[in-house]
């Protein structure tokens, strides 16, 4: 099990680490400075920050927090279609085992950057940029569209999905030079009725695969929950005993039939129903559900989680999350009881073992 | 007169079920609409009668950009839809 996590909040960047006392949090760097997220990757922390004034930032640290070089963050080149400036870092993700110097980013407007040497520099990946069907997207959470979730396929070197608030799921075969919008039987309740199927204006909120089964994926859709057994192409809406709506999901490493979310009332209301805070797990692929609430607050709890605020470790066992209320929490058993680690962090947007 | 559908999150005020509204623009319609749901309008413009940021219209199943919104011209037999943006958390 891992026994680190890097939690990044709207004042800066922790790291939890278990001793044998319990988890404890300590601030590692950029007090004050909201931290959108964070990625430690053979050895080194990239942090991605965006100053309210000074606008996005990434640095990295090869010596866990104790010093930090400025990189130069991505940029969208001059002549890219709408002359869009970075608004946030999003995403920050591995190439994947096929290339261990490959980052990723997923960038608010939704631009799509990749770095193959580890952060120095940044390429725009203009393909997905220049998609007709771009013209469709619109913002979710922010005003402009974003790019949440990127996932390299860890059998295919030039095989990349990612998901889009709200520009739907899409997938590269050819290491980005063209992509591919995926998404069938997803459906969007808050467009037009005649739009609703439209595949490239889909809010999926949060997608993740199972590692060890990657054409299982799960969604937490911003209309209900999905499972997809192809990659992304064909989604099932599944049926939950609670709410069904939420931003972050997780998937279980090597049993596909295992995922985790975190309901909230939908979606003008954005919190616990009843005050009751609770995490639902499913273990048959979606068949049923568990409703988890020991060591949650029961009541007056507004606690949500966002998109990157959930994380499950190798093992499958230990989970975290971290809240908008600054709440943390991990579990030992895979969300059958919960120990509350800090009640008192700033409003955290991710958490991720490491 | 065309047809004019809000969203749901508006439902507490705003009936259910599309309403009319005659203009030969976005704007006209929604004006003539607000005239006599009064108490919708600061909810959808601003003080200033600009489009809310976070409001957005579809005429026709076309999702209109917010600068020219207003100034979109319908028919008689146009529907309009009046979204929220799926913004916050």
């Amino acid at each position: 099990m891992s026994d680190h996590l890097l939690v990044a909040t709207r004042k800066g960047l922790f790291t939890l680490e278990r001793k044998r006392s319990g988890w404890t949090a300590n601030l590692i760097g950029f007090a004050g400075i909201p931290v959108t997220n964070a990625l430690r990757d053979n050895g080194t922390i990239y942090t991605a920050l965006k100053h309210g004034h000074f606008g996005p930032k990434l640095h990295r640290s090869d010596d866990d927090g104790e010093s930090w070089r400025a990189l130069a963050p991505p940029a969208f080149p001059a002549d890219a279609a709408g002359a869009p400036s970075l608004f946030q870092i999003w995403s920050l993700d591995t190439g994947g085992r096929h290339h261990p110097d490959r980052l990723w980013i997923g960038a608010i407007p939704a631009g799509l950057f990749r770095s193959d040497d580890r952060g120095e520099s940044w390429q725009f990946v203009a393909s997905l940029w220049n998609v007709p069907e771009r013209a469709r997207w619109f913002g979710g959470g922010y005003d402009a569209a974003g790019i949440h979730s990127v996932s390299p396929d860890p059998r295919d070197a030039d095989r990349v999905f990612i998901a889009i608030s709200c520009g739907g799921v899409w997938e590269t075969r050819d290491d980005g030079a063209s992509w591919s919008v995926l998404g069938k039987g997803l459906f969007a309740p808050y467009v037009p009725p005649e739009q609703a199927e439209d595949s490239a204006i889909q809010d999926p909120h949060r997608v993740v695969r199972c590692a060890a089964a990657p054409d299982v994926m799960w969604m937490q859709h911003h209309a209900g929950i999905y499972r997809s057994a192809d990659a992304g192409a064909h989604w099932t809406r599944l049926s939950l005993p609670c709410d069904d709506f939420g931003f972050a999901v997780v998937a279980h490493p090597r049993d596909a039939q295992t995922a985790w979310f975190v309901p909230a009332i939908k979606d003008e209301i954005r919190m616990p129903r009843d005050g009751a805070f609770g995490v639902t797990r499913t273990n048959d692929g979606g068949k049923t559900w568990q409703v988890m609430r020991e060591g949650l607050p029961q009541r007056d709890a507004y606690d949500l989680i966002y998109r990157h605020g959930l994380d499950v470790d190798e093992s499958g066992e230990r989970l975290a999350m971290g809240s908008t209320t600054g709440a943390l929490w991990t579990s030992e058993n895979s969300g059958a009881r919960w120990q509350l680690v800090n009640a008192h962090l700033p409003p955290i947007y991710a958490v991720r073992f490491v | 007169m065309a047809e004019v559908h809000f969203t749901s999150h508006l439902r507490n005020l705003v009936p259910d079920g599309p309403l009319s509204a005659s203009g030969a623009t976005v704007g006209e319609a929604l004006t003539n609409l607000l005239a006599v749901q009064p108490h919708v309008r600061g909810y959808v413009l601003d003080d200033r009668g600009a489009l809310r940021q976070h409001v957005c219209i579809f005429a026709d199943g076309e999702r209109l950009s917010r600068d020219s919104a207003l100034s979109r011209r319908i028919g008689p037999d146009s529907k309009l839809y009046i979204m929220q943006a799926l913004s916050g958390g």
